[in-house]
This record gives C-alpha cells, sequence and structure tokens, in this order.
C-alpha cells in the first residue's frame, strides 16, 4: 500500500505504468464504492497536480477544462451562454459538501448512468484527453463511456482535461428530477441548448441522463427541430414517444421505466423552453 | 507504511500519520483527538463530518488526510473558539433549539460558519442550499434555518425558567461547541474492535471453517460466535417474546444476522476482508412479505409461532359488520406501508471494559435499565455485575430501545478482560436494526346520512420481521387507537404481527397508529366526500369529548382537547383552500390542495405498570442534584424534567446539577418510549421536587408558601420577613454524599383489556390535528408540501420552544413516510438510496399549541413525541388527493405512483 500524491503530471503516470494504482481525486465516488474498508494497493492521487486543473480558453475558440476540477470551481466561472446547463448541473452534484470535492474528471470516469455532468457536455460535444506513459488521445466524451461503471480509460491512462469545441451561441438548461430537494440521485436528468437566427431554430441538442445506460443524445428529435419556428417549442406535443425511442430506461428503487420515459418527455419539453428563451426556469 | 504529514487544525500545525488512503475524519477522530467531527455514513450522503478544508466545506469521510497535508483544516471546536460567526451560531442555536440530539450539529454549525463568512445576512434559500448537505433526523431543519438568518441578531431565549417557560436546553451548550460524546466518542483511541460477521442472505445456513487458526491471525484477539454467549443467546423486549439471537446458531432468518464476531486490533479489524472468515453459507427459501409469509407451503421462521403469526391483537365493541350492513354511506379502502428506517444520523455505538470485576458498558440507548436486564441475561450475571452508562444518543426514535452493539460489547470484553469498541457502519446499522411495521391494512367506514359514523371495520397484517422485537406492542396498540380520536359506533379492529425474514420491526414514533391513521384519516376525507359534508365539518361532528367513551370503553371525563386542536385549524382550512383555488386559476402543471388529519396516541404502556422513579439529593455544599434517568435522545427530556422539578420545589432551574442515567447511580425512570416521559417521570419528577419541597419547610415549619432557596451551603427558606437558614455543610451526608434527599415513582393509572379490548389502556392521550398545503406537479407527479399547520394538544407545554421541536421533527418524519421513504432489504441500506427529507424539502411549519390540561398529567401536561408525526402522512395524502383528484393508498406517495394514477384517472 503506498500512497502517491504526485505534482506533475509526468510523475503521475509514471506510477500509473504499471496500471496497478486506483486514481483518486475528490473522493466523492471513491469512498462510498469503498464501504468502510479503507483502500488496498497503490492510491494515486491526481489532486496536485496544477495541469490538471482550471478551465481555460483556448487559442481556437473552444475551451478546455482540467479533469481534477471541482464542481464549485465550474458552477463560479465565467463561461458562456452554452454551458448554464453544465454549470446548472453542477450546483446540483450532492450538495455543497461534494461540489467543493468532486471533480469533473472524477464524475466521468465514474461513468453512472445518471452522472450529472455527462448531458450537459454531450450538449457542448465534449472530448476527452487520455494521457498515458506513451500516448495521448482525444476521442469524443460518448465513445469514452461505454457503458455503467465502464469506460475506454486503459489502466496505465489518465484522463486529464475536458475539450470543448467552439460552443454554439445558444442558450442551455439543466433539469434534474429527484424524490428530494438536495442529496438526491436523478430519476432523469435533461440538458438541453438551443440557438435561433431570430424566429427560427438554428441548432437544437438535447441530452437525456439517467434513462440508459449511458446518457445520450436524441438526434431524431434534435433534427426535427432545426429550422422549425421557436414558438413551436410551445407545442405541448413537441416530444413524442418515437423521439424517445433511443432510450432504454430501467426500473430501479428509485422510479420504473414508464415513468422515467414520460418524465424525460416532460422535462425535454421544459428544458427546450427555457434554453429557447420562452420562459424562466 | 504510515505516511508522516503536517497540516494546520483549528489554527495549530498537527503532525500525524496515516495509512495510505484513511479517511481525514478517521485521522481526526483517532489520531488527533478531534472528536467533534462526526461520523454518520463515511459516505458523504449526511454531511455531519463536513470539516472546513480552507475554509469551503467538505466531508472529512470523502478524502484523504493526505490530501489536508499542508492545508488548514477547521472543525467545530475550534471555529467555536476563533470564529465569530460560530461563536453567534451556538447562541442563536441554543436560542432557537436547533440542535435536539446534536450529531448533525458540527455538520451543520460547519457548513453555516461558511455561508456567514460569504454572506452574512442570508435568506432561508441561501441557508437551504448551504446547508442542504447535511442531514437531520430530529428538528424537521426549520429552527436550524431560523437559527441561522439570526444569528447574530436574535433575541436571547432565556436560560431559565419554570413550568410554561420557553428556555434553553439545560444540556444544550456541550452540543454546540463540539463537546457532546455520543456513542463513538467515548473509547481511546487503539481500543480492540469488534467486526460482526453477518449472514449475507435472507434466510440462510451456515458452517464455520477453522475459526481457530483464524483467530491467531495477528491483531485477531478472539473469535466470538453462539458458544461464547455466557447466559442465554437470546434477547428481545417483550415478556415471552424474547427470541432474538446475540449470534444465529446454525440458520440466519434475516439479511445481515450476526452469526459470529472478531475482536482485534483497529489495524487487524481494519484488514478483515469479508471473504476472509471461515464460514460457508447456504441460502434457503425466504418469505419477504406478509402474504408470502402466510402462504400454507411458507417456510417458517420459528417453530412454536404457527403459519409465521407471532401475535394479533383485537378491539370490539358493538357488531360492526351488522352496523356497516344497515349504514346509508360507506367506504372502504386497503392500504399499503413500506419499512421505514429511523435513519438517526448516530449510528449505534458503544464501549465495554471490565472495572473491578464488573462491565461497564457505555453506549447510546433509549432505556439504560433495560439494557441491563437483558445483559444480564445474556451474559448469566446478575444485574448489579453490570454498570450501563448511556452516552448521549444520537437519534432514537424508537430504535435504540433494542439492544443492538451492547451484547457484543459485553462478551467481547467479558471474554478478552480487555476495553473494547464497536460502531455499526451504516450498511450494518440498516440492515439489523428495528423498522417501522410494513402495514397491510382493510378498513370499511359506514355512517348515516347526517355523517354521524355508524360502523368501524379495520383489519391490519404487519410484518414484524424475523424477530418479535416491539411487535406485539404494535399489534396492541393499532387496535386501541384504529378509530382515531372520534366516536365511530361499533367497531372491530384486528392487528395481527406476521413474521418474515427481514429486519425485525419494532418502536418507531407511534408503534403503528401512523400507519392505522393513513387509512382510517383518508376514508374519513372519502366518507364526507361522500357525504357531501366539509372535511374538517365531519371530523367535528364524529370527534371524542369529554365523556364520549373510546373503542375501548373507557371514558375521559376530562382532557379531551382533539376537538380543540381541529377548531384551531378552521382560519387555516379557510385561508388556505381559498389561496390554493386561486392558485389553481392559472393553467400549468402544477395543482395546489390542502389536507387535515386528526390523530391520538396514548402515553405510557398500554394497561401494563409503566413506572418512573426521580431521586434528587442536596449535598453539604449547596449543590442540589437531581438524578434524571429519563433518556435525553434529543427531545428534551433533561429540560422538561429538569423545570417540573424546580417548578415543585420552587426554585430556579439554574440551581440544579444533573445526572444522567448511570444505572449505578441513578433510579430507574423507564424507557424513552411510547410518549412517557414528560406524563410519566414528570410526574415522578414533580412528586420528587414536592417531597424535598415539604422535607425542608417542615424543618424550619414553615408554611407552604415560604420561598426556598440555595445560597453556597446555607438553605434559606423564607416567609413574610423572616428568613430560616439550615446550615447543609453542618449536616451529617448519608453514602451518596447528600444531606437532604427524594425519591419519589409515579405509575400510570391503568387497567387491563378484556378479550374484547375493553378497559382503560392509558391514564392519557394526548391528541393533534394537522393541515398540509401541497403542490403537485400533474406531469411529474412530484409533490412539494408547502406548508403545515400544526394543532397539539398537550396538556400544558411545560417548555413551548421543545413543543415546537418536537412538533417540527414529527412532521419531517410524517413527510418523509409520506413521500420518499421506503426501505427494501439488500437495496436501500445506505443513505442516498434510503431517502429523508433534506431541508430542502420540509415547508415552513406553524404550531399551535393547544392547552385542554390533564388531570392525571403534571401541571397538567401531556406527552407529545409521538403525537407529532401520526396525522402528518395522512394530511399530506387528503392534500394531495385534493390537489391531483387521486386517492393514493400505497406509501411512500413516490413520484412514480403518484403519476401513475394521474395517468389513470385520466389525467
Amino acid at each position: 500500500m503506498t500512497y502517491h500524491a504526485p505534482t506533475t503530471l509526468e510523475a503521475a503516470l509514471g506510477t500509473l505504468a504499471d496500471g496497478q494504482a486506483s486514481i483518486l481525486a475528490g473522493g466523492t465516488d471513491f469512498y462510498p464504492a469503498l464501504g468502510t474498508a479503507t483502500p488496498r494497493g497503490a492510491v494515486l492521487d491526481l489532486t496536485r497536480i496544477p495541469e490538471l486543473r482550471g478551465i481555460s480558453q483556448t487559442v481556437d475558440g473552444g475551451w478546455r477544462i482540467g479533469a481534477t476540477t471541482t464542481w464549485s470551481e465550474i458552477a463560479a466561472a465565467r463561461l458562456p451562454p452554452a454551458f448554464t446547463a453544465l454549470q446548472q448541473a453542477a450546483r446540483e452534484v450532492g450538495a455543497v459538501q461534494i461540489q467543493n470535492a468532486g471533480t469533473i474528471g472524477g464524475n466521468l470516469c465514474n461513468a453512472s448512468p445518471a452522472a450529472d455532468g455527462v448531458p450537459p457536455l454531450l450538449l457542448l460535444g465534449a472530448k476527452v484527453e487520455l494521457v498515458s506513459p506513451v500516448a495521448r488521445r482525444r476521442l469524443p466524451l460518448a465513445d469514452f463511456l461505454t457503458g455503467p461503471r465502464q469506460t475506454v480509460r486503459a489502466p496505465d491512462e489518465v484522463l486529464s482535461a475536458i475539450l470543448i469545441p467552439t460552443p454554439p451561441a445558444g442558450a442551455s438548461a439543466f433539469l434534474k428530477l429527484g424524490s428530494r430537494k438536495y442529496l438526491v440521485i436523478s430519476i432523469v436528468m435533461v440538458a438541453a441548448l438551443i440557438e435561433t437566427d431570430g424566429e427560427t431554430i438554428s441548432d437544437a441538442r438535447i441530452a437525456v441522463g439517467a434513462c440508459a445506460p449511458v446518457a445520450l443524445r436524441l438526434a431524431g428529435l434534435e433534427h426535427a427541430l432545426r429550422g422549425q419556428p421557436v414558438r413551436a417549442l410551445n407545442a405541448p406535443d413537441i416530444v413524442g414517444a418515437a423521439d424517445l425511442s433511443p432510450l432504454t430506461p430501467i426500473d430501479d428503487v428509485r422510479a420504473d421505466a414508464s415513468y422515467r420515459r414520460s418524465a424525460a418527455a416532460e422535462l425535454i419539453r421544459r428544458a427546450l423552453l427555457i434554453a429557447g428563451g420562452l420562459v424562466n426556469e | 507504511m504510515n505516511d508522516a504529514l503536517e497540516f494546520t487544525l483549528n489554527g495549530r500545525t498537527v503532525a500525524t500519520e496515516a495509512a495510505p488512503g484513511e479517511r481525514l475524519s478517521q485521522v481526526l477522530r483517532e489520531r488527533l483527538d478531534a472528536r467533534d467531527v462526526k461520523i454518520g455514513c463515511n459516505a458523504g450522503d449526511c454531511g455531519a463530518c463536513t470539516v472546513l478544508v480552507e475554509g469551503a466545506p467538505v466531508c472529512a469521510c470523502l478524502m484523504t488526510a493526505q490530501q489536508a497535508a499542508g492545508r488548514r483544516v477547521d472543525t467545530l471546536s475550534g471555529l467555536v473558539r476563533e470564529d465569530a460567526y460560530t461563536r453567534a451560531l451556538a447562541e442563536s442555536f441554543q436560542d432557537f433549539g436547533a440542535a435536539q440530539c446534536g450529531i448533525c450539529t458540527p455538520g451543520m454549525m460547519v457548513s453555516a460558519t461558511a455561508l456567514l463568512r460569504r454572506t452574512p445576512q442570508p435568506d432561508a434559500t441561501q441557508v437551504e442550499e448551504s446547508l442542504g448537505g447535511v442531514l437531520c433526523r430530529c428538528t424537521g431543519y426549520r429552527k436550524i434555518i431560523d437559527a441561522v438568518m439570526a444569528a447574530g441578531r436574535g433575541t436571547p431565549t432565556p436560560a431559565q425558567g419554570g413550568v410554561g417557560a420557553a428556555i434553553r436546553k439545560l444540556d444544550g451548550h456541550s452540543k454546540v461547541v463540539g463537546q457532546e460524546s455520543f456513542g463513538d466518542d467515548i473509547a481511546p483511541p487503539g481500543t480492540l474492535e469488534i467486526r460482526v460477521i453477518r449472514a449475507p442472505y435472507a434466510h440462510a445456513a451456515f458452517s464455520f471453517g477453522d475459526l481457530e487458526a483464524f483467530a491467531a491471525r495477528p491483531g485477531i484477539e478472539t473469535v466470538l460466535t453462539a458458544r461464547d454467549v455466557p447466559g442465554t443467546n437470546r434477547f428481545g423486549t417483550i415478556p415471552g417474546f424474547v427470541d432474538q439471537p446475540v449470534f444465529a446458531e446454525g440458520i440466519a432468518r434475516m439479511r445481515g444476522e450476526a452469526v459470529a464476531a472478531v475482536v482485534g486490533t483497529p489495524e487487524a479489524i481494519g484488514g478483515i476482508s469479508p471473504d476472509d472468515f471461515p464460514v460457508s453459507f447456504t441460502e434457503l427459501p425466504s418469505v419477504e412479505t406478509t402474504e408470502e409469509a402466510l402462504a400454507s407451503d411458507a417456510p417458517q421462521l420459528h417453530d412454536n409461532r404457527a403459519g409465521n403469526i407471532m401475535c394479533a391483537g383485537f378491539v370490539q365493541q358493538g357488531d360492526a359488520p351488522a352496523a356497516l350492513a344497515g349504514a346509508e354511506v360507506v367506504v372502504e379502502g386497503s392500504f399499503e406501508t413500506a419499512f421505514v428506517e429511523h435513519a438517526y444520523v448516530e449510528p449505534e455505538a458503544g464501549f465495554a471494559e471490565i472495572v473491578d470485576g464488573r462491565i461497564e458498558l457505555h453506549a447510546c440507548t433509549q432505556a439504560p435499565m433495560m439494557d441491563r436486564a437483558a445483559l444480564a441475561m445474556i451474559m448469566g450475571l446478575p444485574e448489579d455485575r453490570i454498570r450501563i452508562v448511556p452516552t448521549a444518543t444520537g437519534g432514537g426514535f424508537g430504535s435504540k430501545l433494542d439492544l443492538s452493539v451492547q451484547p457484543f460489547l459485553a462478551i467481547a470484553a467479558s471474554k478478552t478482560g480487555k476495553p473494547v469498541r464497536l460502531t455499526y457502519c451504516r450498511g450494518e446499522s440498516m440492515q439489523t436494526t428495528t423498522k417501522r411495521h410494513p402495514a397491510k391494512i382493510r378498513l370499511r367506514i359506514g355512517a348515516d346520512a347526517t355523517g354521524r359514523i355508524q360502523g368501524f371495520d379495520f383489519s391490519g397484517d404487519f410484518n414484524t420481521g424475523a424477530y418479535a422485537s416491539w411487535g406485539p406492542t404494535v399489534a396492541n396498540r393499532v387496535p386501541v387507537h384504529a378509530s382515531g380520536p372520534y366516536r365511530v359506533g361499533p367497531y372491530r379492529a384486528m392487528a395481527r404481527a406476521i413474521h418474515t425474514n427481514a429486519p425485525p420491526s419494532g418502536a418507531f414514533r407511534g408503534f403503528g397508529v401512523p400507519q392505522a391513521a393513513v387509512a382510517q384519516e383518508s376514508l374519513f376525507d372519502e366518507l364526507a366526500e361522500k357525504l357531501g359534508m366539509d372535511g374538517l365539518d365531519f371530523r367535528l361532528a364524529n370527534v371524542l369529548q369529554n365523556g364520549t367513551p373510546t373503542v375501548c370503553g373507557q371514558v375521559f371525563a376530562q382532557g379531551v382537547g382533539v376537538g380543540a386542536c381541529l377548531e384551531a385549524l378552521r382560519p387555516a382550512w379557510g385561508r388556505e383552500r381559498r389561496a390554493a383555488a386561486v392558485f389553481n386559476e392559472a393553467e400549468g402543471d402544477l395543482r395546489r390542495g390542502v389536507g387535515l388529519a386528526a390523530g391520538w396516541y396514548g402515553c405510557g404502556n398500554t394497561s401494563l405498570p409503566n413506572p418512573s422513579t426521580i431521586k434528587a439529593g442536596v449535598r453539604g455544599d449547596g449543590t442540589l442534584v437531581l438524578h434524571q434517568g429519563a433518556v435525553d435522545i434529543g427531545q428534551g427530556a433533561n429540560t422538561v424534567i429538569s423545570q417540573i422539578f424546580t417548578e415543585a420545589l420552587g426554585v430556579s432551574v439554574s440551581a440544579l446539577v444533573l445526572m444522567g442515567g448511570d444505572t449505578d447511580v441513578t433510579p430507574d425512570a423507564g424507557k424513552t418510549s411510547a410518549s412517557r416521559q414528560t406524563f410519566v417521570s414528570g410526574n415522578a419528577a414533580k412528586a420528587a421536587g414536592e417531597a424535598l419541597r415539604a422535607d425542608i419547610l417542615r424543618r424550619v415549619n414553615a408554611a407552604d408558601d415560604a420561598q426556598v432557596e440555595f445560597r453556597d451551603a446555607q438553605l434559606l427558606v423564607k416567609e413574610g420577613g423572616k428568613v430560616h437558614h439550615i446550615d447543609l455543610a453542618r449536616m451529617v451526608p448519608d453514602g451518596e454524599g447528600y444531606v437532604l434527599r427524594a425519591e419519589e415513582t409515579y405509575d400510570p393509572p391503568t387497567r387491563p383489556l378484556d378479550e374484547n379490548g375493553q378497559g382503560e389502556p392509558y391514564a392519557q392521550f394526548g391528541y393533534a390535528a394537522q393541515l398540509a398545503v401541497v403542490e403537485v406537479d400533474m406531469a411529474l407527479g412530484t409533490t412539494r408540501v408547502v406548508r403545515m399547520v400544526a394543532a397539539h394538544d398537550v396538556g400544558r407545554a411545560i417548555n413551548p420552544l421543545l413543543v415546537e421541536g418536537q412538533v417540527e421533527g414529527g412532521i419531517a418524519q410524517g413527510l418523509g413516510m409520506a413521500l420518499m421513504e421506503e426501505y427494501i432489504p439488500g437495496r436501500t441500506e445506505n443513505l442516498h438510496d434510503y431517502l429523508i427529507p433534506t431541508i430542502g424539502d420540509v415547508p415552513p411549519i406553524e404550531t399551535l399549541i393547544i392547552e385542554e390540561a390533564d388531570a392525571h398529567g403534571p401541571y397538567g401536561a401531556k406527552g407529545l413525541g409521538e403525537h407529532a408525526l401520526v396525522p402528518t402522512a395522512p394530511a399530506i395524502l387528503n392534500a394531495i388527493a385534493n390537489a391531483a383528484g387521486v386517492r393514493m393508498r400505497r406509501l411512500p406517495v413516490t413520484p412514480t405512483r403518484l403519476r401513475a394514477a394521474i395517468v389513470e384517472a385520466g389525467g
């Protein structure tokens, strides 16, 4: 049992070379998974590596969010309206204590189907950057997450950053549904982004979490909304059953599958109205 | 290898060490003696361990100590010394009664400190957002919100006063400065620990491998199994139903049942993996529900309980089926409630050692004398060989009436001769300790066309789990209370307790009465609706009054205050329904509704002896000591009993030194349950105060209205212009050091119930009526409780501030039961899958105190603890029906269930 808390990514990667260490960041998923046990084997703590932390704009107009950036830092950052959904999600991860410790990279690597960070990042077309001792690769978030608690991260890789291409000019919204106000795991969550050129929807993006093994975008509905007048978002039947066909919700202690499906439709409808500027949240 | 590390703790640099990945919470508590950091869940679900790291609130259980290296860490005890905001919070929390049991208080105050540093004058929403990560199970949060908003700006609450005065809790200070010692706070660091080995299946056969080899491992002191129980391997709470083994013998009847325990050093215990222990389990067929348990081919849990039926309670008056057949209007329904977990933030914990050949056990508990009696049987020892010293109890609500950690501690200390400690993790606390009984209730009620109830026929099956616990009490109490506080005409009520392979259902605030009230008060609304009557008028037309016989044939000539409670709701009933109608004129998904419900609860044991004894003594130096054995689990018995005692004695409460329920020095004030402490122990305290006063007055031949005053070693008795002096220092102290003493016992007058449940089960009932306003989101099936108005007849409010605290806390639990709480063995054994209300879920609560004095109560007072949640769930259900047009008969009303009902109704 060894505890590593390197201050450079390079040193971290050296520790990971044998692929045996458990990676720790904010601890908010790491410890609950351990129960009362103490960690066995080596632990690699990424939180003292400055290059993994912080939010910056890239030269090409995109954004880079270091993997160990906390939810509180994301919530407090000055970011364009397309990030509103991500910032709203940041304020609904657990509660203040969790937001002060939990990191965006940890949220992705933990790969819960109900990870709050995923739908807003899917809206933004986020990519993740994975670094190993020998290579650096970037891949779309949707390809990184492969199932509940499953990602393509190799044991010797560190998720170093989330990369967001130049965001659209539209506004976004995030709605999380749970059975109580705080400290709640989503029954369903929805992130939506609407960009308009005055009267017409030029871009629509919708992502749904906790309704499939991995959160996903609803490409069919997005496509159908593009080119529609903004006021079309007022239609009560804006979300049809067919639009939800990519969702494969399950029954669990929080809700049953058919409820999740109907709640997802309703949350999408509401999120679109907010993102489209037709109602205030 | 441990890592050496340094950080700044509460302003001082500390050097310590930590195992790789050791939690900061563990290091703070066990290596740095910061026991003001409380551990409730080890998963970030409860926030009790909140500390500031570089000023930001985080859960100390979710970070490594190494992550704190070089940083500044602040805990409550340091902040309250150094930070003006925390000091203001400490005063304000006491002024508002924002700390009940006190286990969440460090997490709350540390979180609030961070808020006030940023926002010195927060609004309620800001408080909720900042404290949303800390769970409280006692207060209902509203006093906490008030305390944070008023910190540094409020009006102080007096620290002293007699009966009727809203004074601060006498034991509140230690809770707000991080000095209260709970069950896990007693053991010195390094004490031997116990790991209980538990069955992984609901029903299993098991056999052991080589236990001796396991016990020979480094750091392992011994292994305990059923063979190591020196006395009888059984415990329970009700004579005739003592059926639960400390360690299962060959067969485990519930998931989590103890089969063995390992005693060893903290390092050795920490290193045990569940697969290490030499035991093999074979899963056996099990029964989960009462239907399954009653099936003819069901596995039988206990040889002597045929058909898995443990017992039944029955009350009958007249011929209910015949009356219902002739009733003009009849409603009926089936109702179902879930297992509800107590979810106190403090898991069961304790410490034991051998002192002078006796077992001394410190643990959180609601019933030290019962613990001692049960342990004496388990240990095969006379009771005087065991001493129970209750620690502060971080919430109880009924479950800490039962043994949990105590037998393991006593056996381990006795076998090893060394001090031992045991703290349940959240998972084993939830798996193995008692629950509220799930109930399946069938009820028919009939009335004549004028709205007078003509018959009431109730039957309920209560899932009592694998062992008896307080199941017999629930079976007996429910038929006595199922009518609610009403005259219902011919009556029949049967409640059965059915065994299943689940954790034992036991005592939980209300002993089955809240479940029965759900059925009764829901159907009352339906009956009123069918009759075209107003729900409040219908209830008042049938409400119990002085002189009306109860369903047990008991007649109270005085003290029946339920009508007054209902009448007190009338203004809100009109106002809120008008407001809801206006609200509902708007289009949209939100529908607002208003509902009400009443309730009653008999204080004390049902037709059984139930004495409390209170002792007081005066030392030669003038110290007045109250041996206050009515365990304070946060509800305020220390304060209430003291107020009553000092009122009777005629001195200020500030003159008092409190001695707790240590079984060596304090007589038995009975268990903290059945809403009996204010009533029963209060009467004993009043009698003790009066006896001591009479003794004092007699010594100087003073009149009854003389004034008594302690002044150092002098006792002054003033009458008219004259002052008598009693020189205490010159008096000869007794063996306990007292020169004056009094000890009095009170046992409430009851009479047995006959085969039809007729008799006098309780000397007094307390009464309540509550009104709920809810908003239902019709498209999502979610419910938000907007406001509660609660009228409670407490006879006499000994301390109105504490009355409000009980009401608000009870309502929060009732709200949870109504909307979100459902314990499912094997699936919701943590505080993120099992949901209790957070600070954002409990609405503003208006408490209306009704004082219909009771002839048996001390100064007229009645019990309150359980009454507070009896009407809550049905009031919320009735409000949901009013808002959404659907009747929910299965609890909790989750969004899934409510939305399905709305869809089925065509919504």
